[in-house]
């Protein structure tokens, strides 16, 4: 199971890219592992703010649907318009074509030092069996 | 019930293949190998394999055990034919159902009865005490012996589904398949090993079910597993779960259970009230029969993309709870959100159905969703 070292991570098994003040948002590896095949992924309105931990999308599943969390605090800006059509992506590239959305971060959560580091991310999917 | 989780004879070989393994009833089973969408559509376009070793069977033999089961079951098991099979099910004496069951009759006194992993302890205890209180079983006096024996420990099972089954199976078995109806099953072999070959499945795709001792479980798997070119795929139970709803096959535990009767999960028909003597039900079952239906399974297709699922609400066009969705899954051949769900009466719709908290709009559609004859 993969969990690149340069991402941040959450608890509910989001991955966040900061890149100055723009974080790049989808969920882990491990993620899709436990969802199966995603069939469709409801995700925030550009323009939206969205707020750290709050739900602001779903993801379905052959088996379940599931709460898409917003990382962090801010405004979303860009959402992948190409899951629409090929939610498979998600499963196929959860960390590359399979991203979700990106927001401009508020003040001062530019630096993922709220989020899980790899080491620690790993350790919970592990621990979560 | 035990406490443990019990493993089936092709454990390592799902382990091989790299299956995300799942607990479901007791056993440890696979759920997806990869990805559960392509092991559905191998399944509806090609063939794959199943390892459904969980499923429970219980023989019934002697002399009266056609009449024994007659007592115990809806159905008219003594009317079989020797290879014959049967989708049936065994109900409490208020009408609701404790299992539904395909009876293979595989001799003139003996029969295979298989039922749901979860209920086949239960299953087991009725069989045990119907068969020989009732019309064709011992009763402490009649000479007409019946015996009910648990088989699951000693019986594996292997199936593969799928339009090309019986090409892929007839490269490794005796039994001649092109002359086997649907629901008919033989003794044969399969890569040498003995085994039960019935033309059942829970697919709504041909196929076959070859049921062998444990041991011959793996040599079984994989020789048929070699028939494809870079090996037939295997599909795990989640891929089973979308192929039945599709089928418009009911599921024990989300369309069947105690509290529903046959008659409501639209299943009438395999209650034989024409049936000669008593049968555990009758009573009751003949009363439900005669009065209209209290709720009524139906098909929903999902007009959005939000997926209904077990136990969401359905509600009228007032926005009224009219019923609750049994299962629901989106449909892999028809790319669309697919629900089975009772609705109270005979409701007719238009019905909208609450996804978390949002209306979203269904359509009434016959079962099944897919049939492969059209």
């Amino acid at each position: 199971m993969s969990v690149p070292a340069e991402l941040h991570y959450t608890q509910e098994h989001e991955w966040v890219a900061i890149d100055g003040g723009t974080a790049t948002i989808g969920i882990t590896d491990y993620a899709t592992q436990q969802l199966g095949d995603v069939v469709y992924v409801s995700l925030p309105e550009v323009g939206a703010a969205v707020t750290a931990g709050e739900p602001c999308g779903e993801v379905e599943s052959t088996k379940s649907v599931s709460d898409l969390y917003s990382p962090v605090d801010g405004e979303v800006v860009e959402v992948n318009e190409e899951l629409d059509d090929d939610p498979g992506l998600i499963n196929a590239e959860p960390y590359g074509l399979g991203w979700m959305f990106r927001v401009r971060v508020a003040d001062g959560q530019a630096t993922g030092a709220a989020l899980l580091s790899p080491t620690e991310y790993d350790a919970l999917t592990k621990s979560a069996g | 019930m035990t406490s443990t989780t019990r493993d089936t004879p092709l454990r390592a070989v799902h382990e091989r293949l790299g299956a995300t393994m799942t607990e479901f009833a007791g056993w440890r089973m696979p759920l997806r190998y990869g990805s559960e969408t392509a092991e559905h559509n191998a399944v509806r376009t090609n063939a794959a394999l199943f390892d459904l070793s969980h499923m429970g069977e219980i023989a019934v033999t002697g002399p009266g055990a056609g009449a024994a089961l007659d007592y115990a079951v809806c159905g008219w098991p003594s009317r079989l034919a020797v290879g014959r099979a049967r989708y049936t099910m065994i109900c409490a004496p208020d009408g609701g159902i404790l299992d539904d069951l395909i009876i293979y009759r595989q001799a003139e006194t003996r029969f295979l009865v298989v039922a749901n992993a979860a209920n086949a302890s239960v299953v087991l205890g009725e069989l045990q005490s119907r068969c020989s209180g009732g019309p064709g079983g011992s009763g402490g006096r009649s000479p007409r012996e019946t015996v009910v024996t648990d088989e699951s420990e000693v019986t594996g099972l292997v199936s593969i589904q799928g339009p090309n089954a019986l090409g892929f199976l007839a490269t490794v078995t005796d039994l001649p398949l092109a002359g086997m109806p649907y629901y008919a099953g033989a003794y044969g072999t399969v890569a040498g090993r003995d085994a039960w070959i019935a033309r059942t499945g829970y697919t709504g795709e041909d196929g076959f079910e070859l049921f062998c001792a444990p041991a011959d479980c793996v040599p079984v798997w994989e020789a048929l597993s070699a028939t494809a070119p870079g090996g037939l795929p295997a599909a795990g139970l989640a891929a089973r779960d979308t192929l039945r709803l599709e089928a418009g096959m009911p599921l024990y535990g989300n369309e069947l259970g105690p509290d529903v009767t046959p008659y409501e999960a639209g299943l009438g028909r395999v209650v034989r009230l024409d049936k000669p003597g008593d049968f555990v039900g009758r009573q009751a079952l003949a009363a439900r029969a005669a009065e209209g239906p209290r709720r009524t399974l139906i098909g929903l297709i999902g007009k959005s993309r939000r997926v209904p699922r077990h136990g969401y609400a359905v509600l009228s066009d007032a926005g009224d709870r009219v019923g609750v969705v049994t299962s629901g899954a989106p449909s892999p051949t028809l790319g669309v959100p697919i629900a089975m769900a009772y609705v109270s009466g005979d409701t007719t719709g238009p019905f909208g159905i609450d996804v978390r908290g949002k209306t979203e709009p269904a359509e009434v559609t016959g079962l099944p969703f897919y049939d492969r004859r059209k």
